[in-house]
């Protein structure tokens, strides 16, 4: 509740503080103590210290959501410090930039604590329209505006779709009810209401987390948008919109889990290879990373096969870590002259730490032991196979993965062993450098203690 | 009748080379999706009444809803239209294929 109550009455602050002040500067800082406020409350929140508000149970605030959360405003507040300044660079509107910033935090934190489909129509639909405005923030450049208008009219689109799935389940339901504890209720077999129900909210939600075979807009949505927004919406929004996927479909579906279960296998092997197979015939390391996250998002698909404890836990490890390697890759990529792999070519030479800690990033993503991706992947997959059942899909995601090493190393390959000229546009600064290491280590130290992320969050728990 | 005119809001999306049409289908298909959760309303209701005479009430709820945020849709929806417009002179989203290389 509270990180709800604060992001957006922070959003509106952000709003007005561009009124009152010309000064970027004062307006980045105003933004990066919200988030530092949203992370404590958020805090204090998973701490039982909370603004009571009477819901009517259409919210339910448990540990996994509020983790969620957690892991979600961490890598905004990690985003905004290393990507701030370039955001000054996409238009003269910085405080409504980070204004729409929070009011999307608004919306993921509703969708990591729904409790009825309702809130979550309309926290997708509070994370989605600023996303739009968002992707089009770039007024001037045609391909801003057509990533925007495409990202539109699919959004909208699946919007629709999530719609008739929920009057479907409604009118499916036996009482009439929109919880998503009692959709299930006083039923014994599927009806084929409540079956295409489900299946339209899969296909609305596999739209909006680019599942293939509904990831059409993605490569273009991310291509399009100024680099600074694709990092924000392939990271933050992506994973919360999964930690409210599995919510939805363990609380709501998992009684009638053996019914869909195919469907979700199938749609997970998709987004597998054509998320990697196409990621590997890019030019641009944009827009390869845009396919890598359609793969990355297929691994992340693997949890809501098993939904078990593991794969909880799972989803959180993956959210962290392929957050933290994302927002540090594109942090570097924003500041490359050139986007294609032959832009990378000699970045070791002149840069030498960025270099080193895009590596890292890469190597993460690849899920290369020692690295937080590895675990993420390893949880991922045992979780699956803690199920006993569709063991061909994890041989295949492990293929996949070996696939995708093929990719990630061409950077690394380009920025090692290529002589070029790739360089930044201008020299980093010591600050930016410096987080860029410090977000690399907090990687490694992931991989190394992979339980250290959800030791340390669960231990705030028991202190308070 | 509902899903009638859901799939004629798909099928409009599918096919329609403008964007100002493609986006009249979407709202389509959401007014349709309202026409069904009333009808679904009165059914649970005219099941439920004799338990409990707020029967079927959330479905109404939910329409007011979806007015809203569909209404929100709109106006970030043409916005960004009318920007496209401003750049390229014209709304077909043929024109939409520079980032395909």
């Amino acid at each position: 509740m509270n990180s709800i109550l604060l992001s957006a009455i922070w959003g509106i602050v952000m709003m007005f503080s561009g009124v009152f002040t010309q000064s970027k500067s004062a307006i980045r800082y105003t933004a990066i103590l919200g988030l530092i406020l949203l992370l404590l409350v958020t805090c204090m929140d998973l701490g039982g210290c909370r603004v009571d508000i009477n819901v009517h149970k259409m919210l339910y605030f448990d540990t996994f959501g509020m983790l969620g959360n957690s892991i979600a405003f961490a890598s905004t507040l990690i985003y905004v410090l290393l990507s701030g300044r370039d955001m000054e660079k996409v238009g003269h509107n910085l405080a409504e930039y980070f204004a729409l910033v929070f009011f999307i935090l608004c919306g993921l934190s509703i969708v990591t604590s729904f409790n009825t489909l309702l809130m979550l129509f309309l926290g997708i639909e509070i994370m989605s329209i600023p996303l739009y405005i968002l992707t089009g923030s770039d007024k001037r450049n045609l391909k801003s505006n057509e990533a925007s208008l495409k990202y539109f009219l699919m959004g909208s689109f699946s919007t629709g779709l999530m719609l008739l799935g929920i009057a479907l389940l409604y009118g499916a339901s036996s009482t009439g009810t929109f919880f998503i504890d009692d959709l299930w209720a006083g039923k014994t077999s599927s009806e084929p209401l409540f079956m295409a129900g489900i299946l339209l909210m899969l296909v609305s939600m596999g739209f909006k987390v680019s599942a293939a075979p509904f990831h059409f807009w993605t490569p273009d949505a991310y291509d399009g948008a100024p680099t600074v927004f694709t990092s924000f919406m392939a990271t933050v929004v992506k994973v919360s919109i999964f930690v409210g996927f599995v919510r939805l479909f363990d609380e709501g579906f998992g009684a009638s889990k053996e019914k869909w279960q195919l469907f979700v296998a199938l749609v997970t092997a998709a987004t597998l290879f054509i998320g990697n197979i196409t990621a590997v015939f890019q030019q641009s390391v944009k827009r390869m990373l845009a396919y890598s996250s359609i793969a990355q998002a297929g691994f992340m698909l693997l949890s809501l096969m098993a939904l078990n404890q593991v794969s909880k836990e799972g989803i959180l490890l993956y959210a962290g870590a392929y957050s933290l390697a994302t927002i540090g890759i594109f942090a570097i990529l924003i500041r490359m002259k050139d986007y294609t792999f032959e832009g990378f070519n000699g970045l070791a030479k002149q840069q030498p730490v960025l270099a080193a800690t895009c590596t890292i990033f890469l190597l993460s993503l690849a899920g290369i032991p020692l690295t937080g991706g590895f675990f993420a992947k390893y949880y991922m997959l045992s979780s699956v196979v803690a199920t006993g059942h569709y063991l061909w899909l994890v041989i295949f995601a492990v293929l996949c993965a070996a696939v995708s090493v093929y990719y990630y190393f061409r950077v690394i390959q380009a920025m090692y062993f290529k002589d070029g000229d790739g360089s930044t546009e201008e020299q980093p600064s010591a600050g930016f450098k410096g987080l860029l290491v410090f977000v690399a280590a907090l990687i490694l130290l992931l991989g190394i203690f992979p339980q250290t992320l959800l030791d340390l969050l669960s231990k705030i728990v028991y202190i308070y | 009748m509902s899903i009638a005119l859901f799939c004629i809001g798909v099928a409009g999306v599918l096919t329609r080379r403008n964007a100002i049409i493609i986006f009249m289908c979407i709202e389509l298909m959401l007014n349709a999706v309202n026409l069904l959760l009333v009808a679904f309303s009165k059914m649970h209701y005219h099941a439920l009444a004799a338990t409990n005479p707020n029967a079927g009430i959330d479905g109404q709820l939910f329409v007011f809803f979806i007015m809203v945020v569909a209404a929100a849709e709109v106006s970030v929806g043409l916005a960004i239209i009318v920007m496209m417009y401003r750049n390229t002179h014209s709304i077909d989203v043929n024109f939409l294929n520079r980032l395909k290389h």
